[in-house]
This record gives structure tokens, sequence and C-alpha cells, in this order.
């Protein structure tokens, strides 16, 4: 990876509560992540946890409560840009190439030099050799590697990863696992919603389970983590 | 500026991605051919005939050509959930209409020269001497479709019965775009041909009321 140029990040929820018509959700979830931390969020499906990793990336509003983001002090700071989001699905665009989908995002973003910083991030997760490839001709392993590139464009200080092994082959599972390692020790915040144990899951240092909308756990003893993230129905 | 930076690197996909694919503009040209085409069997095309219906067909295959074509502006950004992406790019969420506005008219425009050639040949009628005059309204009339076409497309993408939704919200609100382009066509094909500066003046206020509204509101339709 390269030199990080970024301010540790945190992250606090308050209160958070999200309602669509009459379905919670999300209620009142308040919980504070420390920079640095890497949280994986375990929880059936409809648990909540897409819904709090999209609130903190500002693509849903909250119905009740605020999302601040917190210096390495504890201060509320205005660091939401330095967010990167990775979701199940790849947010690039099939009918570009990987270099072509990099460039735009890179411009769209401000980025200086987007044509050097493109070429970097291809080659920091091993596509340069297939930069010039219509992304629709890409495996489901070689997808999720673009849309880890396009998440760190900014050079994020905290990564919102919404089950990012979905669909990944155990090459890519372990490929996606040393590139969030090498993230993690970087000193950048993840929060990482997950199904079961894997390889990805062993890189948290804390474990929170939601359950209808709210937390039901939480822990960073690794002994807990287990219990936490194998819960049947995870 | 970031706005118009952030709106031509956007078109420049719109763009590439259509011209690349060519899904849009060969459904759209093949089934305005079809419609123009088929009515010139229906009744015999005279010169005073093609006067009197020609413009109304012309618009009329141009509206649900247009319709064709909205459907998947948005949709397509759901595949990948691109339109988060893009959301989370842009500096101002207003870029990502006027990407999709500009490639919407640019695309419809481009459909309706190609197609009055042929509609000049079936229907009898002469165009090449209020050629530019032509333009213009088809200009502004494609204009006031693909405003609330793109902003009605963004609201359908994300609701159940989509493909029902889209011309139920719009065809209604495009019928007095239908009716000035109509009136403004048939002023020009006329015998004494006369650009009609008032219905004109209507299609330009229609697209600057419309524009304003979506750069009030844009933000709201892309929110989930």
């Amino acid at each position: 990876m390269t030199a990080p140029a970024f301010a540790p990040t945190g992250i606090r929820f308050e209160n958070i509560e999200k309602r669509y018509g009459g379905l919670y959700a999300l209620r009142r979830v308040s919980l504070e992540v420390a920079p640095g931390d890497c949280v994986a969020f375990a929880g059936r499906n409809g648990s909540g946890k897409t819904t709090l990793l999209r609130i903190a990336a500002k693509l849903v509003r909250p119905s009740g409560g605020k999302v601040n983001f917190l210096n390495s002090g504890g201060e509320e700071t205005d660091l939401w840009a330095q967010t990167g989001f990775v979701a199940h699905a790849t947010m690039v665009y099939d009918e570009l190439t990987a270099e072509e989908n990099l460039l735009m995002f890179a411009k769209l973003q401000g980025i200086a030099e987007p044509g050097a910083r493109a070429a970097a991030l291809l080659e920091e997760v091993g596509l340069s050799e297939r930069r010039g490839s219509l992304v629709r001709t890409f495996s489901r392993g070689m997808r999720q590697r673009v849309a880890i590139a396009r998440a760190l464009l900014n050079d994020p200080s905290a990564l919102l990863l919404d089950e990012p092994a979905t669909g990944l082959d155990p090459e890519g599972i372990t490929w996606l696992a040393n590139a969030l390692r090498r993230m993690r020790d970087a000193g950048r915040t993840i929060l990482m919603s997950l199904h079961g144990e894997s390889e990805i899951s062993a890189l948290a240092t804390r474990a929170i389970r939601l359950d209808a909308g709210s937390v039901v756990a939480d822990t960073r003893a690794r002994s807990d983590m287990h219990a936490i993230l194998t819960f049947a129905g995870a | 500026m970031a706005l118009l930076a952030d709106t031509a690197v956007l078109l420049g996909k719109e763009l590439r991605t259509e011209f690349r694919s060519r899904e849009l503009l060969t459904t759209t040209v093949v089934f305005i051919l079809v419609i123009v085409v088929l009515f010139s069997f229906t009744f015999d095309p005279s010169v005073g005939e093609s006067r009197r219906f020609g413009p109304g067909l012309l618009w009329l295959s141009f509206l649900f050509a247009a319709s064709l074509m909205l459907q998947p502006c948005f949709l397509r950004e759901q595949n990948n959930d691109t339109l988060s992406a893009l959301r989370l790019s842009v500096q101002d969420p207003f870029s990502i209409f006027l990407a999709k506005l500009g490639a919407n008219t640019l695309f419809l425009l481009l459909t309706e020269v190609l197609m009055l050639p042929i509609f000049a040949i079936l229907y009898n009628v002469h165009i090449l001497a209020v050629f530019p005059q032509l333009v213009l309204v088809l200009f502004l009339g494609s204009l006031g479709v693909a405003i609330p076409g793109t902003a009605f497309s963004a609201i359908s993408a994300q609701a159940r019965m989509r493909e029902l939704m889209l011309p139920l919200l719009l065809l209604p609100l495009l019928t007095p775009v239908l009716i000035a382009s109509t009136e403004a066509t048939s002023g020009l094909l006329a015998e004494n041909p006369a650009l009609r500066i008032d219905w004109l003046g209507f299609l330009a206020g229609f697209d600057i009321v419309f524009l304003t509204a979506l750069w009030l509101f844009g933000e709201y339709l892309l929110e989930e």
C-alpha cells in the first residue's frame, strides 16, 4: 500500500435511527469507533448492517441521530471526505475499462494527477496488465479489486465495507484479507459487515452484532468474537 | 466550475458507454423508423396532408422513442450500484443530472436529425430551406422532453412497477411540450414557412422552469 497521507479517523454514531414507513431498520444505535479500529458487524439479513454503513457513508439519511467523524484527539471534524466505501455491488461501470473507471472517479473526486493515481492503484491491486480491458470481461474477484482501488482513490483514512467478500472464491478472499490487513496496519479505520467467519473476519479488532436494528453484542475479546460472528444465521 | 468540470467528465462517460454498446440509439432509431414508415402507408402522403398530420406524427414518434430512451437512464446505474459511487464522488449532485440530461438530449436530437430526411422523402415535405430553424425547434422540444424525463427516470428507477411508472408520470406532463413543438414544426412546414416565436418562447420557458426545479430538488431524487 502507498504511504499513508491521512489523518486517523474515528466515527461516532449517536442514537441513529432509520425507519422505512413503519419498519425500523435501525433503532437508536449509539457506538464509537476509535481511529485505527477494525470493526466487524455481524447479524442476520435485515439486521441493519448495510443501512448503518450506508448512513456512515452519507448515502442514506438517518431518520434520527447523527454520525460524527473524529480526529485522533477525539474531536469532531469534517473527515467524511476521507472515507472509502465498498459494497457487495462493485460500484464500477462494466462498459468502461478498469483504467477508465478509476480515471473518471479520480477526476470527479478532484484528485491531483488522476492518471498517475489510477495507474498506481491498478498496480497495487495487481491489475496493471488488464487496465485496458472492459470490466465486464473480469471475474468477480478482479471486479472486486477494481472496487477496492476505486475506494482507495482519495487515500481514505476510514474504509466502509459492506460484505466485501460476497461472491469471491477462496483465492479472492485471501487477496482481500491481505489487502485489508495492510490497510489496517497502515492505520486506516475499517468498518465491515460480514457473514460468518473467514480470513477477513480474523482481521477484526472488535465485533458488533446487530439484531432487528439494535446492537445486541459488542466485544474486543477474540473468544467472544467467534461467538458473535458464527451466531446461527449470521 | 466544479459543477461544469464534473458534468463534462460524466457526459464523457455517458457518451462513451452508449457509443460502445449502441443500446439506446439503435432501439430508438429503429422504433421511429418503423412508426414513420408504417404511417406513410396508412394515408396518401400528399403535400397538403403531410403538412396537416406530419408534425404531430413526427413528435408522437419522438415522444415514444424518448420514453424508451429515458427508461434505462438511471436504471443502468442500479446494476452495480454505480449511482452510489457517483454520489460519493461528485461535489454537486446536479452534475449527475446535467450529464444525463445532456446525453439524453444529444441522443434524442441525433435520432431526430437522422430521421428528418427519411420523413421528408416519405411524406413529401421540403425541409431543406428551414433546416436550421427546424433543428432549433427539435432542440428546444427535445430538451423539454429530456428535462422532466431525466428527473422522472431517477424517481421511477427506485420504484416498483418502474416500467409503468415513467410513462404514467411523464406523458401527461409533456402534453404542453408536445403541443408547442408540434405547432412550431407545423409553422415551419407550412406553405409559407414561419418560425413561430410564441411557441418557441413557450418551449424555452418550459425548459427554464423545469431545469430550475431539477436544480433545486434534484438532489432529493437521488436519495435512497
